[in-house]
C-alpha cells in the first residue's frame, strides 16, 4: 500500500513532446511507472518512443482518458499554458493531477484550485513540486527513483532537494510514499492531506514532514497532528536565517512581518508532540529512532 | 514586487480608480517647483516600500512652494525602518471628511482571495485587527466569480460603510478588483480611502504587490522595477538569471534547490555559533542541472561579494550526477582564473547523492588549493564557518 499512487496507476503526461516532458517520462517508465498516454494539443495521432515503449499522443486530456483510462495526469507544460492544462484535467475528471511546472501566476493557481474544489473529482498536487514516488511501484514527476527503495516511512515536503536529501539519509529503511507538495503560496495538496493519508495507510509506520518559512501550513498541520495523528511524526523546518520580506527561491517562502517564521512553525510542531530536527541529518536521526522504537 | 505609492496610483488611474495625481521628485528644489505648479496646499510624501511613514515623519503638509521644498529637504534621506527615502510624491492636499480602509489580498491559509474593509481608516490595519477586530470585515472572494456589484455590496455591508458612500465604494471595489486581477497583484490596499466633503470617494494612498511569476503577460511591469534601489549583487545575479538574495554574514552559499539552500543557511548559522557568530552572506539557488557555466556565474557573484570570507557549495545530486557537478566546479574555477579573477577564498564542497564518490574523486584529482571536500552537510558547515572566522 501507499498513498495517492500505486503500481496500478495509469499515467498521462501533459507536455510529453517537450524536452522536460519527454526526458522525465522516459525516467518514469524506467522506474516502473505505467505511462499510457501523452497530451500535446495539435500533436494528436503521433506516438513517441520512450525507454522502448511507444506512447500514443492525444490532442486533449478527454480524448486520452477515453482511449486509455488514465487516472493520473502529470503536467510539464510551461507556466503560460499550465492553467489550461490543469483545467482540462479537472474537466476530464482525472482523479489525480500532479503539476510540476514552476512559475505559474498565483491568480491562475487560485482559479484552477477553486475549480478542482468545486468539481470535487480531482486531487491536485503542486504546482512547483517534484511530484511523488511510491518506490518500487510508480513514480510521477522528477524525484530520482534510485535514491531509496520501498519501506515504511511516509514523507511529505515543500522542498524537492530536501525530499531527496531525506530519502538519501533514510534509504536503508525506505519509503511507503514520498510526496513533494511544492513551495508555491497556493498548493493543491497540503501537509494535512498527506498526514491524513499516511495515518490511514497500513504500510506507513513513521511520518516525516518537511516545511519551510511562509504561510501557516505547518502550524495548521501541527494542530491536525495533535488531534488526529497517532503515528510518530518527525519534522524539519527550513529558513531560520531568512530575513523578513525576502522571497527565498520558492514563491511562497517569505516571512511577512511576524508571520510565517521558522521559529513559529517549530514551536507549533513541538507543542503538538512532533520531534523537530535542527538539521536534515538530525531530523533523519530522529526518524530512525522513532522507527527503531516501534520494533522494540 | 512591491510598488511605490506613486506607481500604485498610476495603476489605479489606469483602471479608472478615483485617485489623486501628483508629481514625483528626487530633490527638494523640484519639490518646491512641483508645489508651485500644483498651486495648492500640498502633501509631501516619502516614497518607501514600507508602512508607518507618517509616524516616522515621512508625510508633511506644506502651504507654500518654499515650505514644500523645506519639508522635502527634511524627508529625503530619512531612514524609515531601514528604507532610505530617495523620492517624494508631491500631491494636492485633499479635504477629508472620513477615512476608510479596503484591500484585496491573497489568503494563503484558505487558498483563495480575501477582501478586507473597515470604517477605521488611516491607521495601520494590523493595529485595527488587534485593537478593534470587530471593525475589520473579511470576505472571501471566489476566484471563479470575482468582485461583482453583488459581491462588492456584501463587502460594503459587512464593513458597515455609511449609506452615502455605499454606491461609491461598491464602484471603487470593482475597479480595485480590476487592478488586482488584470495586473496580477497579490495585494491591493487603499488606506485611507477617503470621503471628501463633496461626497466623493477617493484612494488617497495605494499599496500594490505584483506577482513576479506573471511578468510574462505584463511586459510593462519591467518599467516599474527601481534598479537604483536594488542591491548591486542582487541585480547582477538577476541579470544572469540566478536566484540570489544578499544577507549580512560572511559565508557565501551556493546550492541546488530552494529548500536545501535555505537549510544550508541555517546549518551554517548553527555551526557559526561556535565561531563567534559566523553567518551566511547570501542565498543562491542554482537549481537543477548546475552546468559549469551556471556554477561559474554563481561563484563569480559570491566571490565578488567583499563580505564573503569562505564559500560553501552544497549540492545534492538528484537527477544531475555529482561527477557532472564536480566537473562544473573545476571548470568554473578555470573559467574565472582565465577571466583574470583571482580565486583565493576557500571553497568547501559537499556532494551527495547520484555519483557522489565519482564527484569527490574529480575534485580530489583536480588538486585545487582553494577546494576542500567534506563528507556531510554538517561537517562542511563546521569547516566553512571556521574558515570564515579566521
Amino acid at each position: 500500500m501507499s498513498i495517492f499512487l500505486t503500481k496500478a496507476s495509469k499515467v498521462l503526461v501533459q507536455g510529453i513532446t517537450g524536452s522536460e516532458g519527454s526526458k522525465h517520462a522516459a525516467r518514469m517508465i524506467a522506474a516502473g511507472t505505467t505511462i499510457v498516454a501523452g497530451v500535446t494539443p495539435g500533436k494528436g495521432g503521433q506516438s513517441i518512443e520512450l525507454s522502448g515503449v511507444s506512447i500514443p499522443v492525444y490532442n486533449s486530456v478527454t480524448e486520452a482518458v477515453a482511449a486509455t483510462g488514465a487516472d493520473v495526469s502529470v503536467v510539464f507544460v510551461p507556466p503560460k499554458f499550465a492553467k489550461d492544462a490543469v483545467i482540462s484535467t479537472i474537466e476530464a475528471e482525472v482523479p489525480l493531477c500532479v503539476v510540476i511546472t514552476e512559475g505559474i501566476p498565483v491568480h491562475d493557481t487560485a482559479e484552477f484550485f477553486a475549480l478542482a474544489q468545486s468539481s470535487g473529482k480531482t486531487r491536485l498536487i503542486g504546482p512547483n513540486c517534484p511530484g511523488l514516488i511510491t518506490p518500487g511501484e510508480s513514480n510521477v514527476g522528477i524525484i530520482p527513483a534510485d535514491i531509496s527503495g520501498p519501506g515504511r516511512i511516509g514523507l511529505v515536503s515543500k522542498s524537492g532537494t530536501l525530499t531527496y536529501q531525506m530519502m538519501f539519509e533514510l534509504r536503508d529503511i525506505g519509503f511507503s510514499t514520498a510526496v513533494g507538495i511544492g513551495g508555491d503560496p497556493i498548493i493543491g495538496t497540503t501537509h494535512i492531506d498527506c498526514l491524513k493519508a499516511f495515518q490511514e495507510d497500513p504500510d506507513t509506520d513513521v511520518i516525516v514532514m518537511i516545511g519551510e518559512i511562509g504561510g501557516d501550513a505547518e502550524e495548521r498541520a501541527a494542530a491536525y497532528i495533535a488531534e488526529h495523528v497517532t503515528k510518530p511524526v518527525v519534522g524539519y523546518v527550513a529558513g531560520f536565517t531568512a530575513p523578513e520580506g525576502k522571497t527565498m527561491g520558492h514563491a511562497g517562502a517569505i516571512v511577512s512581518g511576524s508571520s510565517g517564521t521558522a521559529e513559529g512553525k517549530q514551536e507549533a510542531l513541538e507543542a503538538a508532540g512532533v520531534k523537530v530536527g535542527r538539521t536534515p541529518s538530525a531530523t533523519a536521526r530522529l526518524a530512525r529512532e522513532a522507527y527503531e522504537n516501534l520494533s522494540k | 514586487m512591491d510598488l511605490y505609492e506613486y506607481q500604485a496610483k498610476e495603476l489605479f488611474a489606469k483602471h479608472g480608480v478615483n485617485t489623486q495625481a501628483g508629481i514625483v521628485v528626487t530633490d527638494s528644489a523640484a519639490a518646491g517647483k512641483a508645489a508651485a505648479e500644483l498651486n495648492a496646499t500640498v502633501v509631501v510624501k516619502a516614497q518607501v516600500k514600507t508602512g508607518g511613514r507618517g509616524k516616522a515623519g515621512g508625510v508633511k503638509l506644506a502651504t507654500s512652494a518654499a515650505e514644500a521644498q523645506e519639508k522635502a529637504e527634511a524627508i529625503l534621506g530619512l531612514d524609515i525602518k531601514g528604507h532610505i527615502v530617495h523620492k517624494v510624491l508631491v500631491t494636492p492636499a485633499a479635504d477629508i471628511e472620513s477615512e476608510y480602509y479596503v484591500s484585496f489580498l491573497l489568503d494563503r491559509s484558505n487558498r483563495t482571495f480575501l477582501a478586507m474593509a473597515s470604517v477605521e481608516g488611516g491607521m495601520e490595519i494590523e493595529e485595527v485587527a488587534v485593537t478593534k477586530p470587530e471593525a475589520l470585515a473579511k470576505v472571501h472572494i471566489d476566484p471563479l466569480i470575482g468582485v461583482t456589484a453583488e459581491v462588492a455590496a456584501t463587502i460594503v455591508d459587512a464593513a458597515k460603510f455609511p449609506a452615502d458612500v455605499r454606491d461609491g465604494i461598491i464602484e471603487m471595489l470593482q475597479k480595485l478588483w480590476d487592478v488586482f486581477v488584470k495586473e496580477d497583484a497579490t495585494l491591493v490596499e487603499v488606506n485611507p480611502l477617503v470621503k471628501t466633503p463633496a461626497g466623493d470617494v477617493m484612494a488617497l494612498d495605494g499599496k500594490v504587490t505584483l506577482d513576479d511569476n506573471a511578468d510574462f503577460r505584463h511586459p510593462d511591469h519591467a518599467a516599474l522595477v527601481d534598479l537604483a534601489a536594488e542591491n548591486g549583487l542582487e541585480l547582477r545575479a538577476k541579470e544572469k538569471g540566478l536566484n540570489y538574495v544578499k544577507l549580512d554574514g560572511s559565508v557565501g552559499i551556493i546550492g541546488n534547490g530552494a529548500g536545501l539552500v535555505m537549510s544550508t543557511l541555517d546549518v551554517v548559522a548553527y555551526a557559526g555559533e561556535n565561531f563567534g557568530g559566523v553567518r551566511p552572506a547570501n542565498f543562491l539557488d542554482i537549481g537543477g542541472g548546475a552546468s559549469a557555466q551556471v556554477m561559474a556565474d554563481g561563484l563569480e557573484i559570491v566571490l565578488g561579494d567583499p563580505d564573503v570570507k569562505s564559500v560553501f557549495v552544497n549540492v545534492f545530486g538528484g537527477i544531475t550526477a555529482c561527477d557532472a557537478v564536480a566537473n562544473g566546479i573545476v571548470q568554473a574555477i578555470a573559467m574565472l582564473t582565465q577571466r583574470g579573477e583571482q580565486v583565493s577564498k576557500p571553497i568547501v564542497c559537499r556532494l551527495d547523492g547520484n555519483n557522489a564518490a565519482a564527484g569527490r574523486a574529480i575534485l580530489a584529482e583536480a588538486n585545487l588549493a582553494v577546494i576542500r571536500v567534506a563528507e556531510t552537510m554538517d561537517d562542511a558547515a563546521a569547516a566553512v564557518a571556521e574558515l570564515a572566522s579566521k
